[in-house]
Protein backbone atom coordinates (compact mmCIF):
# COMPACT_ATOMS: atom_id res chain seq x y z
CA UNK A 1 0.00 0.00 0.00
CA UNK A 2 1.03 3.13 -0.75
CA UNK A 3 2.25 5.69 2.12
CA UNK A 4 3.57 9.03 2.64
CA UNK A 5 7.30 8.82 3.46
CA UNK A 6 10.21 11.14 4.04
CA UNK A 7 12.63 10.29 1.72
CA UNK A 8 15.11 9.41 4.67
CA UNK A 9 13.14 7.34 6.64
CA UNK A 10 11.75 5.24 3.42
CA UNK A 11 15.50 4.60 3.09
CA UNK A 12 15.78 3.27 6.49
CA UNK A 13 13.00 1.01 5.87
CA UNK A 14 13.86 -0.11 2.98
CA UNK A 15 17.22 -1.34 3.83
CA UNK A 16 15.24 -2.91 6.97
CA UNK A 17 13.18 -4.95 4.19
CA UNK A 18 16.60 -5.84 2.38
CA UNK A 19 17.53 -7.72 5.36
CA UNK A 20 20.02 -5.33 6.85
CA UNK A 21 20.34 -5.67 10.40
CA UNK A 22 23.40 -3.24 11.17
CA UNK A 23 23.98 0.07 11.10
CA UNK A 24 26.79 2.72 12.42
CA UNK A 25 26.28 5.79 11.71
CA UNK A 26 26.99 9.44 13.12
CA UNK A 27 24.96 12.56 13.23
CA UNK A 28 24.52 14.84 10.41
CA UNK A 29 22.04 17.57 8.66
CA UNK A 30 20.55 16.72 6.30
CA UNK A 31 20.45 13.10 6.89
CA UNK A 32 19.19 12.73 10.61
CA UNK A 33 15.83 11.06 9.94
CA UNK A 34 18.26 7.55 8.94
CA UNK A 35 19.68 6.70 12.11
CA UNK A 36 17.05 8.09 13.83
CA UNK A 37 14.88 5.21 12.28
CA UNK A 38 17.02 2.97 12.91
CA UNK A 39 18.12 3.53 16.11
CA UNK A 40 14.34 1.77 16.81
CA UNK A 41 13.47 -0.01 14.26
CA UNK A 42 16.47 -2.33 13.80
CA UNK A 43 15.93 -2.69 17.76
CA UNK A 44 12.63 -4.24 16.66
CA UNK A 45 13.43 -6.90 14.09
CA UNK A 46 16.92 -7.82 16.29
CA UNK A 47 19.49 -5.82 14.52
CA UNK A 48 22.12 -3.63 16.16
CA UNK A 49 21.98 0.35 15.96
CA UNK A 50 25.48 2.01 16.88
CA UNK A 51 26.12 5.85 16.87
CA UNK A 52 29.58 5.96 16.86
CA UNK A 53 31.66 8.32 18.03
CA UNK A 54 32.48 9.56 14.58
CA UNK A 55 32.25 8.87 11.22
CA UNK A 56 35.62 7.40 10.92
CA UNK A 57 34.78 4.51 13.69
CA UNK A 58 30.82 3.90 12.28
CA UNK A 59 32.48 3.49 8.41
CA UNK A 60 35.13 0.80 10.00
CA UNK A 61 32.48 -0.75 12.29
CA UNK A 62 30.73 -1.33 8.62
CA UNK A 63 34.04 -2.79 7.49
CA UNK A 64 33.96 -5.30 10.14
CA UNK A 65 30.21 -5.98 10.01
CA UNK A 66 30.43 -6.69 6.40
CA UNK A 67 33.92 -8.70 7.18
CA UNK A 68 31.32 -11.24 9.25
CA UNK A 69 29.04 -11.40 5.94
CA UNK A 70 26.54 -9.31 7.41
CA UNK A 71 24.11 -6.83 5.57
CA UNK A 72 25.72 -3.82 6.86
CA UNK A 73 24.95 0.32 6.00
CA UNK A 74 25.98 3.72 7.26
CA UNK A 75 25.18 7.54 5.85
CA UNK A 76 26.01 10.58 6.24
CA UNK A 77 25.93 13.38 4.58
CA UNK A 78 28.61 15.15 2.58
CA UNK A 79 31.51 16.63 4.87
CA UNK A 80 31.01 13.36 6.90
CA UNK A 81 31.07 10.89 3.83
CA UNK A 82 34.86 12.72 3.18
CA UNK A 83 35.85 11.21 6.57
CA UNK A 84 34.34 7.58 5.96
CA UNK A 85 36.57 7.60 2.87
CA UNK A 86 40.01 5.82 4.40
CA UNK A 87 37.07 3.16 5.21
CA UNK A 88 35.69 3.07 1.83
CA UNK A 89 38.88 2.94 0.49
CA UNK A 90 39.55 -0.11 2.88
CA UNK A 91 36.55 -1.82 2.24
CA UNK A 92 36.72 -2.00 -1.67
CA UNK A 93 40.69 -3.18 -1.17
CA UNK A 94 39.19 -5.45 1.09
CA UNK A 95 36.63 -6.85 -1.38
CA UNK A 96 33.49 -7.05 0.88
CA UNK A 97 30.16 -5.92 0.26
CA UNK A 98 27.90 -2.95 1.59
CA UNK A 99 25.50 -0.08 1.30
CA UNK A 100 26.63 4.01 1.84
CA UNK A 101 24.32 6.37 1.72
CA UNK A 102 25.28 10.42 1.23
CA UNK A 103 22.45 13.27 1.54
CA UNK A 104 24.73 15.20 -0.04
CA UNK A 105 24.93 19.35 0.63
CA UNK A 106 26.70 22.40 -0.07
CA UNK A 107 30.37 22.63 0.37
CA UNK A 108 33.73 22.93 0.59
CA UNK A 109 34.13 22.08 4.24
CA UNK A 110 31.21 22.33 6.80
CA UNK A 111 29.76 24.25 3.78
CA UNK A 112 25.67 24.79 4.18
CA UNK A 113 22.72 22.47 4.83
CA UNK A 114 20.84 22.67 1.96
CA UNK A 115 20.83 20.50 -1.13
CA UNK A 116 23.48 20.51 -3.68
CA UNK A 117 25.55 18.00 -5.40
CA UNK A 118 29.19 18.99 -5.52
CA UNK A 119 30.08 15.17 -4.42
CA UNK A 120 30.00 13.66 -7.74
CA UNK A 121 33.67 13.13 -8.34
CA UNK A 122 34.05 12.16 -4.78
CA UNK A 123 31.53 9.70 -5.14
CA UNK A 124 32.30 8.38 -8.31
CA UNK A 125 36.01 8.82 -9.53
CA UNK A 126 37.29 7.09 -6.04
CA UNK A 127 37.10 9.58 -2.80
CA UNK A 128 39.72 7.40 -0.76
CA UNK A 129 42.81 6.51 -2.34
CA UNK A 130 43.66 3.57 -4.62
CA UNK A 131 42.50 2.21 -8.10
CA UNK A 132 38.68 1.37 -7.26
CA UNK A 133 35.13 2.42 -7.62
CA UNK A 134 32.00 2.22 -5.25
CA UNK A 135 28.70 1.35 -7.69
CA UNK A 136 26.66 4.73 -6.90
CA UNK A 137 22.87 5.07 -7.93
CA UNK A 138 21.34 8.36 -7.96
CA UNK A 139 17.81 7.92 -7.35
CA UNK A 140 15.43 11.19 -7.63
CA UNK A 141 11.98 9.98 -6.02
CA UNK A 142 10.73 8.54 -3.06
CA UNK A 143 9.94 5.37 -4.48
CA UNK A 144 13.03 4.98 -6.36
CA UNK A 145 15.00 5.85 -2.91
CA UNK A 146 12.90 2.55 -1.90
CA UNK A 147 13.42 0.21 -4.76
CA UNK A 148 16.99 1.00 -5.35
CA UNK A 149 17.80 0.83 -1.13
CA UNK A 150 16.21 -2.86 -1.26
CA UNK A 151 18.27 -3.71 -4.54
CA UNK A 152 21.87 -2.28 -3.40
CA UNK A 153 22.52 -4.94 -0.90
CA UNK A 154 21.50 -7.65 -3.31
CA UNK A 155 23.90 -5.70 -5.96
CA UNK A 156 26.62 -5.19 -3.31
CA UNK A 157 26.69 -8.56 -2.00
CA UNK A 158 26.84 -10.06 -6.00
CA UNK A 159 29.67 -7.91 -6.74
CA UNK A 160 31.23 -8.06 -3.29
CA UNK A 161 31.11 -3.86 -3.91
CA UNK A 162 30.84 -1.52 -1.72
CA UNK A 163 27.11 0.28 -3.03
CA UNK A 164 27.14 4.16 -2.93
CA UNK A 165 23.65 6.10 -2.83
CA UNK A 166 23.31 9.97 -3.42
CA UNK A 167 20.70 12.24 -3.01
CA UNK A 168 20.60 15.13 -1.63
CA UNK A 169 18.81 17.38 1.00
CA UNK A 170 15.94 18.05 -1.07
CA UNK A 171 15.21 14.43 -1.34
CA UNK A 172 16.35 13.50 2.30
CA UNK A 173 13.79 15.88 3.49
CA UNK A 174 10.91 15.47 1.20
CA UNK A 175 7.96 13.51 1.46
CA UNK A 176 6.02 11.40 -1.32
CA UNK A 177 3.72 8.85 -1.84
CA UNK A 178 5.78 5.12 -1.84
CA UNK A 179 5.62 1.51 -1.46
CA UNK A 180 7.61 -0.41 0.64
CA UNK A 181 8.69 -3.96 -0.65
CA UNK A 182 7.89 -7.02 1.55
CA UNK A 183 10.28 -8.12 4.30
CA UNK A 184 13.01 -9.92 2.87
CA UNK A 185 13.08 -13.64 4.59
CA UNK A 186 16.53 -13.54 6.27
CA UNK A 187 17.10 -17.20 5.31
CA UNK A 188 17.24 -16.73 1.99
CA UNK A 189 19.68 -14.31 1.70
CA UNK A 190 23.55 -15.40 0.17
CA UNK A 191 25.09 -17.48 1.90
CA UNK A 192 28.91 -16.43 2.85
CA UNK A 193 30.00 -18.83 4.63
CA UNK A 194 32.45 -19.53 2.04
CA UNK A 195 34.50 -16.01 2.61
CA UNK A 196 33.48 -14.75 5.66
CA UNK A 197 34.97 -14.30 8.94
CA UNK A 198 31.87 -15.46 10.47
CA UNK A 199 33.25 -18.63 12.52
CA UNK A 200 32.07 -21.11 10.09
CA UNK A 201 35.40 -22.39 8.68
CA UNK A 202 36.13 -25.37 10.59
CA UNK A 203 38.71 -23.51 12.69
CA UNK A 204 41.19 -22.42 9.76
CA UNK A 205 42.37 -19.10 9.76
CA UNK A 206 40.59 -16.58 7.73
CA UNK A 207 42.27 -12.87 7.00
CA UNK A 208 39.80 -9.96 5.36
CA UNK A 209 42.19 -7.38 4.91
CA UNK A 210 43.52 -5.00 2.00
CA UNK A 211 47.01 -5.35 2.52
CA UNK A 212 49.11 -6.94 -0.47
CA UNK A 213 52.77 -6.16 -0.21
CA UNK A 214 53.57 -8.18 -3.22
CA UNK A 215 53.50 -5.95 -6.19
CA UNK A 216 51.89 -8.95 -8.66
CA UNK A 217 49.83 -10.26 -6.04
CA UNK A 218 48.55 -6.23 -5.72
CA UNK A 219 48.49 -5.77 -9.45
CA UNK A 220 46.49 -9.00 -10.40
CA UNK A 221 44.00 -7.88 -7.24
CA UNK A 222 43.84 -4.37 -9.34
CA UNK A 223 43.49 -6.55 -12.37
CA UNK A 224 40.54 -8.65 -10.87
CA UNK A 225 38.58 -5.12 -9.36
CA UNK A 226 38.56 -3.82 -12.89
CA UNK A 227 37.21 -6.91 -14.69
CA UNK A 228 34.33 -6.82 -11.77
CA UNK A 229 33.92 -3.47 -12.72
CA UNK A 230 34.07 -4.06 -16.71
CA UNK A 231 30.76 -6.98 -15.65
CA UNK A 232 29.19 -4.72 -13.64
CA UNK A 233 28.69 -1.81 -16.53
CA UNK A 234 27.58 -4.09 -18.66
CA UNK A 235 24.88 -5.35 -16.57
CA UNK A 236 24.21 -2.92 -13.95
CA UNK A 237 23.89 0.51 -16.31
CA UNK A 238 21.06 2.15 -15.42
CA UNK A 239 19.31 5.39 -16.67
CA UNK A 240 16.11 7.11 -17.77
CA UNK A 241 14.91 8.81 -21.48
CA UNK A 242 12.34 11.10 -21.36
CA UNK A 243 11.35 12.36 -24.46
CA UNK A 244 14.45 11.90 -25.81
CA UNK A 245 13.55 10.09 -29.27
CA UNK A 246 12.57 13.35 -31.15
CA UNK A 247 14.73 16.23 -28.74
CA UNK A 248 16.84 18.41 -30.57
CA UNK A 249 17.85 20.16 -26.99
CA UNK A 250 18.86 17.58 -24.59
CA UNK A 251 19.45 17.75 -20.93
CA UNK A 252 21.49 15.34 -18.76
CA UNK A 253 20.81 15.61 -15.25
CA UNK A 254 20.37 13.21 -12.09
CA UNK A 255 18.64 13.16 -8.79
CA UNK A 256 16.29 15.94 -8.38
CA UNK A 257 17.74 17.73 -10.66
CA UNK A 258 16.62 15.39 -13.18
CA UNK A 259 13.06 16.27 -11.74
CA UNK A 260 13.66 19.42 -12.41
CA UNK A 261 14.67 19.23 -15.98
CA UNK A 262 11.18 17.07 -16.87
CA UNK A 263 9.39 20.07 -15.50
CA UNK A 264 11.54 22.31 -18.30
CA UNK A 265 10.50 19.52 -21.03
CA UNK A 266 7.25 19.40 -20.95
CA UNK A 267 6.88 23.68 -20.54
CA UNK A 268 9.68 23.59 -23.16
CA UNK A 269 7.27 21.34 -25.63
CA UNK A 270 4.47 23.26 -24.53
CA UNK A 271 6.33 26.17 -26.56
CA UNK A 272 7.17 23.94 -29.03
CA UNK A 273 10.48 23.56 -28.41
CA UNK A 274 11.79 19.50 -28.79
CA UNK A 275 13.53 19.20 -25.44
CA UNK A 276 14.15 15.69 -23.99
CA UNK A 277 16.05 14.65 -20.84
CA UNK A 278 18.88 11.58 -19.94
CA UNK A 279 18.51 10.98 -16.47
CA UNK A 280 21.56 8.38 -15.24
CA UNK A 281 20.81 6.38 -12.35
CA UNK A 282 24.05 4.69 -11.69
CA UNK A 283 26.82 7.46 -11.89
CA UNK A 284 29.15 5.08 -12.05
CA UNK A 285 29.14 3.06 -14.34
CA UNK A 286 27.90 5.19 -16.24
CA UNK A 287 25.61 5.38 -18.95
CA UNK A 288 28.06 6.66 -21.58
CA UNK A 289 26.78 4.77 -24.90
CA UNK A 290 23.16 5.84 -24.42
CA UNK A 291 24.75 9.98 -24.29
CA UNK A 292 26.85 8.83 -27.24
CA UNK A 293 24.30 7.17 -29.59
CA UNK A 294 22.04 10.30 -28.84
CA UNK A 295 24.50 12.63 -29.53
CA UNK A 296 24.83 10.67 -33.02
CA UNK A 297 21.37 11.34 -34.49
CA UNK A 298 21.27 13.99 -36.91
CA UNK A 299 18.12 16.47 -34.71
CA UNK A 300 20.38 16.52 -31.84
CA UNK A 301 21.38 20.10 -31.50
CA UNK A 302 23.26 20.25 -27.95
CA UNK A 303 23.30 19.10 -24.69
CA UNK A 304 22.78 20.91 -21.47
CA UNK A 305 23.84 19.58 -18.73
CA UNK A 306 22.45 20.81 -15.50
CA UNK A 307 24.04 20.04 -11.70
CA UNK A 308 23.67 22.09 -8.27
CA UNK A 309 27.69 22.07 -8.66
CA UNK A 310 30.25 24.21 -10.67
CA UNK A 311 29.75 21.38 -13.17
CA UNK A 312 31.64 18.12 -12.48
CA UNK A 313 29.12 15.44 -14.20
CA UNK A 314 29.33 17.58 -17.57
CA UNK A 315 32.97 15.91 -18.11
CA UNK A 316 31.36 12.53 -18.22
CA UNK A 317 29.19 13.99 -20.65
CA UNK A 318 31.73 15.82 -22.84
CA UNK A 319 33.84 12.19 -22.65
CA UNK A 320 30.47 10.62 -24.21
CA UNK A 321 29.81 12.73 -26.43
CA UNK A 322 33.50 13.08 -27.63
CA UNK A 323 32.97 16.50 -29.99
CA UNK A 324 29.93 15.25 -31.48
CA UNK A 325 27.77 17.82 -30.27
CA UNK A 326 28.13 21.15 -28.25
CA UNK A 327 27.87 20.27 -24.37
CA UNK A 328 26.67 23.37 -22.43
CA UNK A 329 26.38 23.33 -18.13
CA UNK A 330 23.99 25.19 -15.92
CA UNK A 331 24.57 24.90 -12.35
CA UNK A 332 23.18 26.35 -8.78
CA UNK A 333 25.66 26.47 -6.21
CA UNK A 334 25.43 26.83 -1.86
CA UNK A 335 21.72 25.29 -1.74
CA UNK A 336 20.24 27.69 -4.37
CA UNK A 337 18.25 25.21 -6.37
CA UNK A 338 17.43 25.97 -10.30
CA UNK A 339 13.59 26.63 -11.16
CA UNK A 340 11.89 24.99 -14.39
CA UNK A 341 11.58 28.57 -15.48
CA UNK A 342 15.58 29.11 -15.42
CA UNK A 343 15.97 26.11 -17.59
CA UNK A 344 13.31 27.27 -19.91
CA UNK A 345 15.26 30.78 -20.36
CA UNK A 346 19.26 29.18 -20.14
CA UNK A 347 17.72 26.90 -23.66
CA UNK A 348 15.68 30.03 -25.21
CA UNK A 349 18.59 32.54 -25.03
CA UNK A 350 20.75 30.34 -26.69
CA UNK A 351 18.80 28.42 -28.81
CA UNK B 1 -2.96 21.39 -7.86
CA UNK B 2 0.84 23.05 -6.67
CA UNK B 3 0.76 25.03 -3.53
CA UNK B 4 3.04 26.79 -1.43
CA UNK B 5 2.28 27.40 2.24
CA UNK B 6 4.35 30.02 4.20
CA UNK B 7 4.31 31.65 7.98
CA UNK B 8 6.43 32.31 10.91
CA UNK B 9 7.55 28.16 12.55
CA UNK B 10 4.95 27.20 15.09
CA UNK B 11 1.64 28.35 12.79
CA UNK B 12 1.15 24.95 11.81
CA UNK B 13 2.90 25.64 8.00
CA UNK B 14 4.46 22.49 7.42
CA UNK B 15 1.77 20.26 9.35
CA UNK B 16 -0.83 21.59 6.76
CA UNK B 17 1.55 21.08 3.92
CA UNK B 18 1.41 17.17 5.12
CA UNK B 19 -2.27 17.07 6.03
CA UNK B 20 -3.00 18.23 1.89
CA UNK B 21 -0.57 15.22 0.77
CA UNK B 22 -2.56 12.82 3.60
CA UNK B 23 -5.35 13.80 2.07
CA UNK B 24 -4.50 13.05 -1.37
CA UNK B 25 -3.13 10.16 -0.76
CA UNK B 26 -6.62 9.21 0.56
CA UNK B 27 -8.00 10.16 -2.75
CA UNK B 28 -5.35 8.09 -4.48
CA UNK B 29 -3.22 10.81 -6.29
CA UNK B 30 0.60 11.52 -6.44
CA UNK B 31 1.56 13.80 -3.99
CA UNK B 32 4.96 15.76 -2.61
CA UNK B 33 5.56 17.15 -0.09
CA UNK B 34 8.44 20.07 0.05
CA UNK B 35 9.95 21.65 3.32
CA UNK B 36 12.29 24.51 3.54
CA UNK B 37 15.21 23.13 6.29
CA UNK B 38 18.06 24.75 7.44
CA UNK B 39 18.88 28.64 8.52
CA UNK B 40 15.86 29.92 7.32
CA UNK B 41 13.33 27.99 9.59
CA UNK B 42 15.15 29.42 12.87
CA UNK B 43 12.86 32.69 14.07
CA UNK B 44 12.18 33.53 10.52
CA UNK B 45 9.35 32.21 8.10
CA UNK B 46 8.79 28.60 7.28
CA UNK B 47 7.54 27.06 3.90
CA UNK B 48 6.17 24.28 2.06
CA UNK B 49 6.10 23.48 -1.21
CA UNK B 50 3.06 20.68 -1.84
CA UNK B 51 2.04 19.34 -5.08
CA UNK B 52 -0.52 17.11 -5.54
CA UNK B 53 -1.37 15.22 -9.05
CA UNK B 54 -3.04 12.00 -10.98
CA UNK B 55 0.12 12.46 -13.21
CA UNK B 56 3.97 11.79 -11.85
CA UNK B 57 4.62 14.77 -10.25
CA UNK B 58 8.08 16.43 -11.56
CA UNK B 59 9.91 18.86 -9.99
CA UNK B 60 9.38 19.38 -6.51
CA UNK B 61 9.75 22.64 -5.98
CA UNK B 62 7.34 25.34 -7.20
CA UNK B 63 8.03 28.28 -9.33
CA UNK B 64 4.33 29.11 -9.93
CA UNK B 65 2.00 27.98 -7.38
CA UNK B 66 -1.96 27.88 -7.86
CA UNK B 67 -2.28 28.59 -4.23
CA UNK B 68 -0.30 30.47 -1.67
CA UNK B 69 -1.49 30.70 1.54
CA UNK B 70 0.07 33.08 3.75
CA UNK B 71 0.35 33.21 7.22
CA UNK B 72 2.30 36.40 7.97
CA UNK B 73 3.27 39.49 6.43
CA UNK B 74 6.61 38.43 5.05
CA UNK B 75 5.09 35.32 3.45
CA UNK B 76 2.51 37.52 1.02
CA UNK B 77 5.30 40.03 0.08
CA UNK B 78 7.61 37.29 -0.75
CA UNK B 79 5.29 34.94 -2.78
CA UNK B 80 1.93 36.65 -4.01
CA UNK B 81 3.59 38.03 -7.25
CA UNK B 82 4.64 33.92 -8.20
CA UNK B 83 1.40 33.07 -7.90
CA UNK B 84 -0.52 31.82 -10.83
CA UNK B 85 -2.85 34.23 -13.39
CA UNK B 86 -5.84 33.22 -11.82
CA UNK B 87 -4.65 31.36 -9.05
CA UNK B 88 -5.88 31.59 -5.54
CA UNK B 89 -4.24 34.13 -2.64
CA UNK B 90 -5.27 33.12 0.99
CA UNK B 91 -4.08 34.90 4.09
CA UNK B 92 -4.48 34.52 7.76
CA UNK B 93 -6.34 37.65 8.41
CA UNK B 94 -6.03 37.62 12.27
CA UNK B 95 -2.30 38.40 11.38
CA UNK B 96 -1.99 39.46 7.79
CA UNK B 97 -3.33 42.89 7.30
CA UNK B 98 -2.30 43.86 4.36
CA UNK B 99 -3.97 42.70 0.89
CA UNK B 100 -2.92 41.88 -2.01
CA UNK B 101 -1.62 44.34 -4.99
CA UNK B 102 -2.47 41.33 -7.45
CA UNK B 103 -5.61 41.95 -9.67
CA UNK B 104 -5.74 38.81 -11.60
CA UNK B 105 -5.74 36.32 -8.44
CA UNK B 106 -8.54 35.15 -6.36
CA UNK B 107 -8.11 36.60 -2.91
CA UNK B 108 -9.30 35.50 0.39
CA UNK B 109 -9.04 36.78 3.99
CA UNK B 110 -10.26 34.36 6.82
CA UNK B 111 -9.35 34.93 10.46
CA UNK B 112 -8.54 31.14 10.91
CA UNK B 113 -7.50 32.14 14.46
CA UNK B 114 -10.40 33.31 15.35
CA UNK B 115 -12.81 31.38 13.73
CA UNK B 116 -10.98 27.97 15.06
CA UNK B 117 -10.38 28.86 18.45
CA UNK B 118 -13.84 29.14 19.05
CA UNK B 119 -13.74 25.09 18.60
CA UNK B 120 -9.86 24.14 19.15
CA UNK B 121 -7.45 26.35 20.22
CA UNK B 122 -4.31 24.86 17.95
CA UNK B 123 -6.97 23.90 14.56
CA UNK B 124 -5.72 27.17 13.04
CA UNK B 125 -4.27 25.20 10.81
CA UNK B 126 -7.11 22.53 9.85
CA UNK B 127 -9.56 24.82 9.85
CA UNK B 128 -7.24 26.50 6.80
CA UNK B 129 -7.16 22.41 5.78
CA UNK B 130 -10.88 22.76 5.34
CA UNK B 131 -11.10 26.35 3.86
CA UNK B 132 -8.83 24.85 1.08
CA UNK B 133 -11.20 22.18 0.26
CA UNK B 134 -13.82 23.84 -1.89
CA UNK B 135 -10.64 25.80 -3.77
CA UNK B 136 -9.02 21.80 -4.90
CA UNK B 137 -12.60 20.27 -5.52
CA UNK B 138 -10.46 16.75 -6.00
CA UNK B 139 -10.20 16.33 -2.07
CA UNK B 140 -13.43 15.16 -0.30
CA UNK B 141 -14.23 16.28 3.07
CA UNK B 142 -14.27 12.55 3.62
CA UNK B 143 -10.74 11.88 2.63
CA UNK B 144 -9.57 15.13 4.54
CA UNK B 145 -11.49 13.42 7.39
CA UNK B 146 -9.57 10.31 7.23
CA UNK B 147 -6.17 12.13 6.54
CA UNK B 148 -6.74 13.65 9.94
CA UNK B 149 -7.50 10.50 11.38
CA UNK B 150 -4.76 9.03 10.64
CA UNK B 151 -1.99 12.46 11.61
CA UNK B 152 -4.18 12.29 14.84
CA UNK B 153 -3.81 8.57 15.63
CA UNK B 154 -1.60 8.47 18.47
CA UNK B 155 -4.10 11.57 20.24
CA UNK B 156 -7.31 10.22 19.47
CA UNK B 157 -8.83 12.73 21.90
CA UNK B 158 -8.17 15.58 19.62
CA UNK B 159 -9.73 13.94 16.47
CA UNK B 160 -13.56 14.98 17.18
CA UNK B 161 -12.41 18.67 17.71
CA UNK B 162 -9.96 18.53 14.43
CA UNK B 163 -12.58 17.22 12.75
CA UNK B 164 -15.37 19.79 13.27
CA UNK B 165 -12.69 22.64 12.56
CA UNK B 166 -12.08 20.98 9.12
CA UNK B 167 -16.40 21.07 8.35
CA UNK B 168 -16.63 24.34 9.84
CA UNK B 169 -13.49 25.25 7.58
CA UNK B 170 -15.07 23.72 4.82
CA UNK B 171 -18.56 25.19 5.41
CA UNK B 172 -16.78 28.78 5.64
CA UNK B 173 -15.36 28.84 2.20
CA UNK B 174 -18.22 27.14 0.45
CA UNK B 175 -20.01 29.96 0.81
CA UNK B 176 -17.16 32.70 0.55
CA UNK B 177 -16.28 31.11 -3.01
CA UNK B 178 -19.91 30.98 -3.89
Amino acid sequence: MKKLWKGNEAIAEAAVAAGCRYFFGYPITPQNEIPEYMSWRLFEVGGAFIQAESEVSAINMVYGAAGAGARAMTSSSSPGISLKQEGISYIAGADLPCVIVNMMRSGPGLGGIQPAQGDYFQATKGGGHGDYHCIVFAPSTVQEFVDITYRAFDVADEYKNPVMIIGDGMLGQMMESAEIPPMRDLSTLPNKDSWAACGHSDGKQRLINSIRFEADELEAFNDYLFKKYEKIAEKETRYEEYYNEDAEYVFVAYGSVARICKAAVMELRQEGIKAGLIRPITLYPYPSKVINDTAKKHGVKKFITVEMSKGQMVEDVRLAVNGLKPVEFYGRCGGNVMMPADLVKFVKEGK
Amino acid sequence: MKIIISGFGGQGVLSLGKFISYSAIEENLNTSWLPSYGPEMRGGTANCSVIYSAEEIAAPVIDKPDVLIAFNEPSLAKFENSVVPGGVIIINSDIVHTKTTRKDVKFYEIPVDTLASAINKRGANVYMLGALLPIFKDITVEAATKAIEHVFESKPKVIPANIECLKAGCEYMTKLVK
